[in-house]
């Protein structure tokens, strides 16, 4: 295997590693804490605000900096994606995803980083996200 | 230490990680699109995907290990709310191409219209859902 490739693989570990220890220092995997941010009107819990803005400032200034480089360190280019239209999918999903994301409390990246507490809702919900993931292709052409 | 220097910290991990990947790979970290793609993608394509969720996994584990501070109680919502949330929030990533980390995290971060729409819509969604579901049905 190619040096490159060998890092190339080696960094999508390292990164979801860092990922999933970022999923459980900031609260993200407690479900009624999420919820707790979702729920305006009642106690509201301002905590996951922080992880966004956290989140969003250290990735923003991260970019700007990575971008301006001519390719990353293990790829020939960067892959980022292109689209910029607003469609039905975009919105409509986006909506489908925020119902199930405050029926439970999980998003994607939560939900793989908790499943490791043996929960049998986590070991529940992300076969059931998978099934609906592996769903959206088909279903996208009724749109 | 209080939360949200708990979530601070873990907010900045995420954004280092989406940094590595940018960085090392020329990859956004959304964890929607690199699920979806560690199936229907073949050889390398899959492989990275697979390693990147094995890692989000991994790393989750790790934290609850150091301190009970991060051991999260079980997720209170009955059989029915799982497998709904599970396939709505797999359907809506799937068709709305990403979820709280490729649109929220990076996507935000790249200025995307679509992305900051995606957000705004999702978060809205995610607000109505909990106000009905706390406030609503006679709750």
């Amino acid at each position: 295997m190619s040096k490159q490739k060998l890092g190339n693989l080696a960094s999508a570990l390292a990164s979801g590693l860092v990922f999933g220890m970022g999923m459980a220092v900031s609260g993200m995997t407690n479900t009624e804490r999420v919820q707790g941010f979702l729920d305006l009107t009642g106690q509201w819990d301002p905590t996951l605000a922080f992880v966004m803005g956290a989140g969003l400032l250290v990735t923003f200034i991260g970019y700007t900096f990575i971008l301006k480089n001519p390719a990353p360190l293990f790829a020939d280019t960067f892959s980022i994606p292109t689209r910029r239209d607003i469609d039905k999918a975009l919105i409509f999903g986006a909506v489908l995803f925020g119902v199930g994301w405050g029926l439970v409390g999980y998003c994607p990246g939560p939900a793989i980083a908790g499943l490791s507490y043996g929960y049998s809702a986590t070991l529940l919900f992300v076969p059931m996200m998978i099934i609906g993931l592996l769903l959206a292709k088909p279903l996208a052409k009724f749109l | 230490m209080h939360p949200f220097v708990y979530a601070s910290i873990g907010g900045a991990l995420v954004g280092v990680a989406a940094v590595m990947m940018m960085g090392l790979k020329g990859r956004i970290a959304g964890v929607s699109g690199i699920l979806s793609g560690s199936f229907s993608e073949t050889s390398h394509e899959r492989l990275w995907r697979v390693l990147f969720i094995l890692g989000v996994f991994l790393g989750g584990a790790i934290p609850p290990l150091v301190s009970s501070d991060f051991k999260p109680p079980e997720p209170d919502a009955s059989t029915l709310l799982i497998v709904a949330g599970g396939l709505l929030v797999g359907l809506g990533t799937g068709l709305g191409s990403g979820c709280t980390s490729g649109h929220g995290i990076c996507g935000i971060s790249r200025l995307s219209p679509r992305s900051i729409l995606a957000t705004c819509t999702f978060m809205a969604a995610g607000f109505a859902c909990v106000f009905l579901l706390r406030h609503g049905f006679g709750a």
